[in-house]
């Protein structure tokens, strides 16, 4: 058993002055509180990485700089899929009683320690050295290579896409930490500056600084008792050019290991968590986990389905796209939200009922997959 | 297998694949083994050039000096005739499902393959 026993996640947007370090420490402070703990009961790491600072062993860099002597710590690089992945292996370290409290955090300067281009050129060095970076790609044309793709397989528009960006900065408004608090609407969407189309600056997140940080323990540590129910992963690629067809992509594997070990079906899930780097991306997960059928998760999302008061609440803080994106903190942020959401503790953006949440998180181009079920015990 | 291959990304007009003589798969990025099957019997061959048009995606907001200097610039997948998938650089023009046929282009210091509709 593991359960996630405390959460902290800072504003996302501007912290002029701020260090890859020092918005970890935030986080990592809120979260240990959050539990009740002190933070010498802390006896793991997992931290993600930082593309401002990297260091070979930012895990102990952390460590030394937090004040904790851990018998457990390392550092995890999934791309995207850091968040959940590091959640999941907290799980299994807590559950095979290796440590009893695992720090999961990480935080990034990204938006004010290095210019857009750095952040933009870092993470284009996801695509192939020799094959794909000297074409000059970015990030968004990865993503919009798959989304021409998609767009043609299944008949979606430009306008459907359009609906996430959307429904993200409707979430994001009602938290006070979101990086945007504007709101936006399809018109806006469709008119913003094309990027890598068919996708546009509002189908992308934005870089973000920020920092998130929860605790993965193996008993309660107070009321609030949010567990594990079961969680697995799917790697099949690396680089866009070496994916497989849509119809095989690892969400589709990891969400079926996931629902096997849990020993639950979607249809169960009351919440729901997932990436969404771009609009494509969280379109295409959406389908690819079955939260909406091939080719109609926009018109779920005009319908309401994916809102606060809808049949399935989706990234209620406003997920990468509005709340912001700093990183491995940045889908961190989608458990938090979620683990709030489970404990009755989400304010006004409280949904009726979060008691089995599904979440899934994406590295690189749609390349490295988690699913996870988290589960109120009462 | 030893040696820069002689291809695009080693300044040549030529797009290289690989051919595993054990399993028959054909792969684009160059190893020292099939990455199906573990042979090391592979055998480099020279591409076509000729393929379909698998996806694209044109950019509009680079992230260096010398790529923004390009833009719009087309990137495509390509599916070759010959059974593996590249990426590269297309004319704008080009959608989903087009036959096409490369050439080569100055991009950024360096020559990239350049997809365009087979007449």
């Amino acid at each position: 058993m593991s359960y996630i026993t405390g959460v902290g996640l800072t504003s996302f947007g501007k912290h002029e002055g701020s260090s890859s370090l020092g918005l970890m420490s935030k986080a990592a402070a809120l979260a240990i509180a959050d539990a009740g703990l002190k933070r010498a009961d802390v006896d793991g790491i997992l931290c993600g990485y930082s593309t401002v600072a990297p260091h070979i062993m930012l895990a102990t860099v952390f460590a030394e700089h937090f004040g904790i002597r851990p018998s457990y710590a390392h550092a995890v690089q999934v791309g995207g899929a850091t968040g959940l992945a590091m959640t999941m292996l907290a799980h299994h370290l807590v559950d095979a009683g290796v440590v009893r409290h695992v720090l999961v955090v990480s935080g990034e300067n990204r938006l004010t320690g290095q210019s857009r281009d750095a952040s933009i050129m870092a993470l284009a060095q996801v695509g192939h050295p020799d094959y794909e970076v000297p074409l000059g790609p970015t990030i968004p044309a990865y993503y919009g290579l798959v989304a021409s793709r998609y767009m043609h397989e299944y008949g979606l528009t430009q306008e459907d896409l359009a609906e996430f960006a959307v429904l993200m900065r409707a979430h994001a408004l009602d938290h006070p930490g979101a990086q945007f608090n504007e709101p936006i609407t399809v018109v806006d969407v469709m008119a913003s500056k094309p990027v890598a189309l068919p996708l546009k600056l509002l189908d992308c997140c934005p870089v973000s600084d920020g920092g998130a940080a929860f605790v993965v323990s193996r008993e309660p540590t107070g009321s609030a008792q949010v567990r594990v129910r079961g969680c697995a992963q799917a790697h099949t690629h690396q680089h866009v050019t070496a994916m497989p067809r849509l119809s095989e992509l690892g969400a589709e594997i990891s969400i079926a290991k996931a629902r096997k070990a849990a020993g639950v079906a979607i249809s169960d899930a009351r919440y729901a968590a997932v990436y969404d780097s771009f609009t494509i991306t969280l379109a295409m997960l959406l389908e690819d986990l079955g939260l909406a059928k091939r080719g109609e998760a926009a018109a779920q999302v005009r319908a309401g389905h994916f809102g606060r008061d809808g049949d399935m609440p989706l990234n209620t803080h406003g997920g990468l796209l509005s709340y912001g994106h700093c990183g491995v903190g940045g889908a961190m942020a989608h458990l938090i939200e979620t683990q709030l959401q489970m404990t009755g503790r989400a304010g006004k953006r409280q949904v009726r009922d979060a008691s089995l949440a599904l979440l899934h998180g994406d590295g690189g181009v749609l390349s490295s997959h988690v699913s996870m079920f988290l589960e109120r015990v009462r | 297998m030893s040696g820069a291959p002689a291809d695009w990304t080693h300044g040549h007009e030529a797009i290289l694949y690989q051919s595993c003589g054990s399993c028959r798969s054909v792969q684009y990025f160059r190893r020292e083994f099939c990455a199906a099957c573990g042979s090391a019997e592979l055998t480099e061959s020279r591409a076509s050039g000729q393929g379909t048009v698998y996806a694209t995606s044109l950019v509009c907001r680079a992230a260096t000096a010398e790529t923004r200097a390009h833009v719009p610039y087309n990137i495509v997948l390509v599916d070759a005739t010959e059974g593996f998938r590249m990426m590269a650089h297309g004319a704008a023009d080009l959608a989903i499902g087009d036959r096409v046929s490369a050439r080569f282009m100055p991009f950024a210091g360096r020559l990239v393959p350049y997809f365009e509709k087979v007449k």
